[in-house]
């Protein structure tokens, strides 16, 4: 165990933080100890059930219901010992002198009360001010951060803006009160990688602008890397490793820890990339998909046009990563090519044929040998179907199957995902994201399709599960040769998996072209803004996060 | 906004039209001729055939319904078979009756249920939450009627301290009149705080897990600031919509109270309408009722952005 | 999260207490006949409005009958009652809903503007309407009262099925290449299940509740068949004379309903995994 030499710069310091699920409970955080100075930064980091969200919580008393800290646990915050505070002296300094940002912007403000009031409710609280201070410093504040027209945001409500916007509100507001101590639990995961560099850049310059540490929770430590110095890893409740980010990047101590590493995006873990020039398999023209309004009273609202037009061409084995912010159209178009929407104009066509739209079993016979695999492996598998019957359920499409060899192939299928066949009784809430989204693949590929689209299929898993997923498919697909369109809003990802890329904007295509050309020599400026923002790890660390790092500490 | 009200409010028009259908072909199925029964048995043919042309019932049905439909927007809504009454002025006597009844009733049974559930929410699992749930699923459970009857034994006959049975208006003599509706109101609020109670309880758990609300935490509030300034609004809303449900609702259930304590009520005018099958009567009443209900829940959506203002974007 | 571990104290109470009491009743429906000392209807005028004893061992009502007999008859009347209409709301309440889920388009417009027409008569009144229009008898009511839930079954019905196949998984079937039907059949339908079987929990004690109210009223069961609301109806004038005629039908009532509503808390916590 690393035990930190606290010296007397510390401003905030844990010995033997421990959280147990009820006084005599499961620990889920084991002995932490940790050190910050005045205006320092630290991060912590680890995947989900790694516990730092609730040392995070710990910090302020405020671990939901059943968890408790032990009674050795020590936190101490300017001299002041905060484990077995009385309530009423720890809400004076929580939001006053340490204040929390938190992960979902869309939950963590509250929608019936307007901005206003929760910007102003921290200031009345905790400072002694007039009623025309308060708003004056709110509006400087939501200028400061350039929110138009801050005096009509005021009066709004939170769901009038943006995740992004919401999420800087949030900052603001708990930046108002210029507390000591900043707690930032993931506060941009929930977010676009355009939004999430935004937002971080303003936390940065926020918290030095009046010199508050930050404690950082996250469980990207690429991220991390480039605004944080102090880093300590936590797996399963204990830190299992403290230092630097420099060194905790490049030479890891633990296991754990250069597995995390190792899981970060680098381009060669999917392998060098030959050149595929197979056959065009999906040929998409001119596609223009449009939602329709909602209906009003008299007429609907106008239609929101979600492709705009797209030329595209997948060839046979490829990987194709079509790469964008939400919103921007690539889910629709992938939805279209299996079929579950419809194009407004245009055509797709699949190995030559138009892909008949509409429910005849023709078109049924001919969406068989594409398939998809969805992001979310909780909602994409039937909760009351066994594993076996989730992946045989394709194989009863085809008469020529009997039982025997339908069994036999799911077999086969399941080795080659790598799940175990004990796995085959049981129901889909019983298995793991990751192994979930194992048999959401074995689904799609257990007829031996020939193009499968795959939908953001890594983004809801922790980091390590994300890169095992890739990996799998990669292999798969060397083994049978499908082509796959890979739709993701992680460069990261796409960087490992991808042949050639398509990037798209607001439901245009904006650039197009082979991986390395693209990653390496972006031509349009929205690319080159999306790469700067994704923070990738392996060429970039040296210079621009360095520099990065020395104007945030 | 003004979208928002308008449109709620135009949205109510055709369910008022088709509940006015239903209406009128339910009448239209009561067994029966209402010729014969407005002359009673000893009518002869001739006067039966004249009487139903004079009612329009020779008309074709479409025909009869927008005849129908046009009077009672004209505020015409017939006259009763038995009395020969007005039947509107008869329904609006009656409704002043039961609305006050129901409606004192039902903010009473708010304002003690909604606090009662939310506390027990915020403390959940303690003894004050199953105090709570365990009260308000026993009050789910008895028969108005039944505790009605009760009341009416306990402290009507056997305590001898309130009246028994009987109605005096208001307008007469104020201090009897709450003298009689005591025990009436009294089992209606027993009996609404249940629902209340377990609605308020079940949607301030919801919100009390939502991150906002350790958010105001973490922003130094007391507890009972981040349940009234935070969590009171979100839980609240869904407890209006079922408020609302129960006050709409009440003025028909209403009838077995008045069937107990002989309150000359809008329901008991339904139900002595129908044991005489005085279809003019049966037919206003419902149609009345079903249209107080509708805009009463028409009410609690127009005050429902107020509590949650993204059901108006 | 600690409670639900150590298995919440209300909520097997909850579970085990509704069980007790629905399987009671139903043993009552059952073998209620059996039971009972008397036959429900035979008069005994000289032991009238008497309290309990040893011959009437709940007493007797203003004709002597037996009310012990009558109780047990009024349980077998209630829960066939009660039964009845359930099946008959859930059926075709079912059969309107996932019609109207699964067509959409003009089906689903037409049977949802008749359903919101029904919904937006309040409580009781729609079924003492059709009361009046049916007329009073044991077939009357449940018709009656079927007419007036099916909405309600219709409404989560096909609010369930609408919400389903917008999940992934139906969508995976789709392009799985499973005809509409079989997805309907397979991913769709089964998932619907838990949500109507709480509804048909609740909506069991509605109907006792209703059942009660409309034979209090005289619009139900039509005397002397003996239910627990008209029981209570036929009691009122002796009220001052002989108040266990009003206690005990009221506290079989509440006790019967007390148990429904505990079961429908436990079946919802047990198929909601939310809870």
């Amino acid at each position: 165990m690393l035990v930190p030499t606290g010296d007397n710069n510390t401003m905030l310091s844990a010995r033997n933080l421990s959280i147990s699920v009820g006084p005599s409970g499961k620990r889920i955080v084991d002995e932490l100890n940790f050190d910050l100075a005045p205006g320092d930064m630290l991060a912590l980091v680890g995947e989900s059930g790694s516990g730092k969200t609730m040392a995070a919580r710990s910090i302020l008393g405020l671990l939901p219901a059943p968890l408790v800290t032990t009674p050795d646990s020590s936190i101490r915050f300017e001299g002041q010992e905060l484990t077995g505070l009385a309530p009423k002296a720890l809400r004076q300094i929580r939001g006053a002198q340490i204040g929390m940002v938190f992960q979902e912007p869309m939950v963590s403000l509250n929608p019936a009360v307007t901005i206003g009031e929760q910007m102003a409710e921290g200031l009345r609280l905790h400072r002694a001010m007039s009623r025309a201070e308060i708003k004056d410093r709110s509006l400087a504040m939501l200028e400061r951060i350039q929110i138009k027209d801050p005096s009509k945001c005021l009066a709004s409500y939170p769901h009038e803006f943006s995740g992004g916007m919401r999420q800087r509100i949030m900052l603001a507001s708990v930046m108002l009160l210029k507390p000591r101590l900043l707690i930032a639990d993931e506060p941009t995961t929930a977010l676009d990688t355009l939004v999430q560099r935004d937002v971080l850049d303003l936390m940065v310059e926020l918290t030095r602008e009046n010199g508050t540490a930050v404690m950082l929770i996250s469980h990207d430590l690429g991220m991390v890397s480039h605004y944080v110095n102090n880093v300590t890893v936590m797996c399963e409740g204990k830190a299992i490793e403290q230092g630097s980010s420099t060194q905790v990047l490049h030479a890891p101590q633990h296991d754990y820890t250069r597995g995390l590493v190792d899981a970060l995006p680098k381009r060669s873990a999917g392998g060098s990339r030959r050149a595929v020039n197979g056959p065009p398999l999906v040929e998409i023209s001119n596609v223009v998909i449009d939602y329709p309004g909602r209906p009003r009273l008299f007429a609907r609202a106008e239609a929101k046009r979600a492709v705009d037009g797209v030329d595209l061409t997948i060839r046979r084995g490829e990987t194709l990563a079509l790469v964008g912010a939400s919103g921007s159209g690539k889910t629709t178009l992938g939805r279209a090519i299996v079929g579950l929407v419809r194009p407004s104009s245009g055509t797709i066509s699949f190995l030559g044929k138009a892909i008949a739209n509409g429910r005849s079993a023709d078109a049924r016979a001919q969406r068989r040998d594409m398939q998809i695999v969805f992001q979310d492996p909780y909602s994409s598998l039937d909760p009351r179907q066994s594993i076996a019957e989730i992946v045989t359920e394709p194989l009863k499409l085809d008469t020529e199957l009997d039982r025997k060899r339908r069994t036999a192939r799911m077999d086969e299928v399941i080795e080659e995902v790598g799940l175990t066949r004990d796995l085959l009784e049981r129901f889909p809430h019983q298995l793991s994201g990751g192994q979930r989204q194992r048999v959401a693949i074995a689904r799609a590929i257990v007829r031996r399709p020939g193009f499968v689209v795959a939908d953001e299929p890594v983004s809801a898993l922790d980091m390590t599960v994300q890169k095992q997923i890739l990996l799998l498919i990669r292999s798969l697909q060397e083994r049978y040769g499908f082509a796959c369109l890979f739709v993701s809003h992680d460069l990261g990802a796409v960087e490992q998996v991808a042949d050639r890329v398509a990037v798209m904007q607001d439901g245009k295509i904006v650039e197009i072209g082979d991986r390395d050309d693209v990653f390496d020599r972006p031509r349009h400026a929205y690319t080159r803004a999306l790469l700067d923002a994704a923070m990738l790890i392996d060429r970039r660390f040296a210079d621009g996060a360095g520099a990065r790092k020395a104007v945030a500490q | 906004m003004v979208r928002f009200v308008l449109t709620r409010i135009a949205s109510a028009i055709p369910t008022l039209i088709l509940v006015s259908v239903a209406v009128f072909v339910m009448m239209r199925f009561v067994p029966g001729d209402p010729a014969t029964l407005m002359l009673g048995d000893l009518a002869q043919p001739g006067q039966v055939d004249a009487m139903r042309h004079q009612m329009g019932l020779d008309q074709p049905v479409v025909v009869q319904y927008l005849i129908w439909a046009g009077n009672v927007l004209s505020g015409d809504f017939g006259r009763s078979i038995g009395s020969g009454q007005e039947v509107l002025p008869l329904i609006l006597d009656r409704f002043a009756v039961s609305s006050t009844i129901v409606f004192v009733a039902v903010l009473v049974a708010s304002a003690i249920a909604v606090p009662a559930g939310m506390l027990a929410a915020w403390k959940q699992d303690s003894l004050r939450d199953i105090a709570v749930v365990a009260t308000s699923t026993i009050l789910l459970s008895i028969p108005s009627f039944w505790l009605g009857l009760m009341l009416m034994l306990i402290f009507g006959l056997y305590l001898g301290w309130l009246p028994v049975v009987g109605y005096v208006p208001f307008s007469r003599d104020f201090a009897q009149a709450a003298l009689y509706v005591i025990l009436p109101v009294v089992t209606l609020v027993l009996v609404e705080s249940g629902p209340i109670a377990r609605m308020a309880r079940a949607s301030t758990i919801e919100v009390a897990r939502l991150e906002y609300i350790t958010h105001a935490r973490a922003k130094g509030l007391s507890e009972s600031a981040v349940m009234w300034r935070h969590a009171f609004k979100n839980a609240f809303a869904p407890t209006l919509t079922l408020i609302g449900y129960v006050l709409g609702s009440l003025l028909s259930s209403i009838v077995v109270i008045e069937t107990v304590f002989t309150i000359p009520g809008l329901g008991r005018l339904l139900v002595d309408a129908i044991y005489a099958r005085d279809y003019p009567v049966i037919q206003g009443s419902m149609l009345f009722i079903a249209f107080i209900y509708v805009v009463v829940n028409l009410l609690v959506d127009l005050v429902y952005p107020l509590l949650d203002p993204r059901v108006a974007a | 999260m600690i409670a639900r571990a150590l298995g919440r104290p209300g909520l097997k109470f909850n579970a085990i207490f509704g069980i007790a009491v629905t399987g009671a009743l139903i043993l009552l429906a059952v073998f209620g006949p059996w039971i009972a000392p008397y036959d429900p209807l035979k008069l005994d005028l000289p032991s009238r409005l008497s309290g309990p004893s040893p011959v009437h061992l709940l007493g007797a009502d203003e004709f002597g009958r037996d009310v012990l007999s009558r109780l047990a008859s009024g349980a077998r009347t209630s829960a066939w009652i009660a039964f009845a209409t359930v099946i008959f709301a859930l059926i075709t309440g079912t059969a309107l809903g996932v019609l109207a889920g699964f067509l959409r388009g003009w089906v689903d417009r037409v049977i949802m503007m008749v359903n919101d027409a029904f919904l937006a008569f309040p409580g009781l009144l729609l079924a003492l309407g059709l009361m009046a229009v049916i007329g009073a008898s044991r077939e009357g009511i449940i018709l009656a009262l079927g007419l007036a839930y099916m909405p309600i079954v219709v409404r989560v019905v096909r609010a369930s099925v609408m919400s389903i196949r917008e999940r992934e998984y139906v969508e995976a079937s789709r392009v799985m290449g499973n005809s509409e039907i079989i997805t309907m059949a397979r991913h769709v339908l089964p998932n619907c299940v838990a949500p109507i079987i709480v509804l048909a929990t609740t909506m069991f004690g509605w109907i006792i509740l209703s059942e009660s109210a409309l034979s209090f009223l005289g619009l139900g069961v039509p005397p002397p068949a003996p239910s627990w609301g008209n029981m209570l109806s036929t009691a009122r004038p002796y009220i001052g004379q002989a108040p266990h005629l009003i206690i005990l039908p009221g506290l079989c009532i509440s006790i019967t309903l007390l148990g429904i509503n505990m079961l429908g808390d436990a079946v919802r916590d047990w198929l909601d995994p939310k809870m």
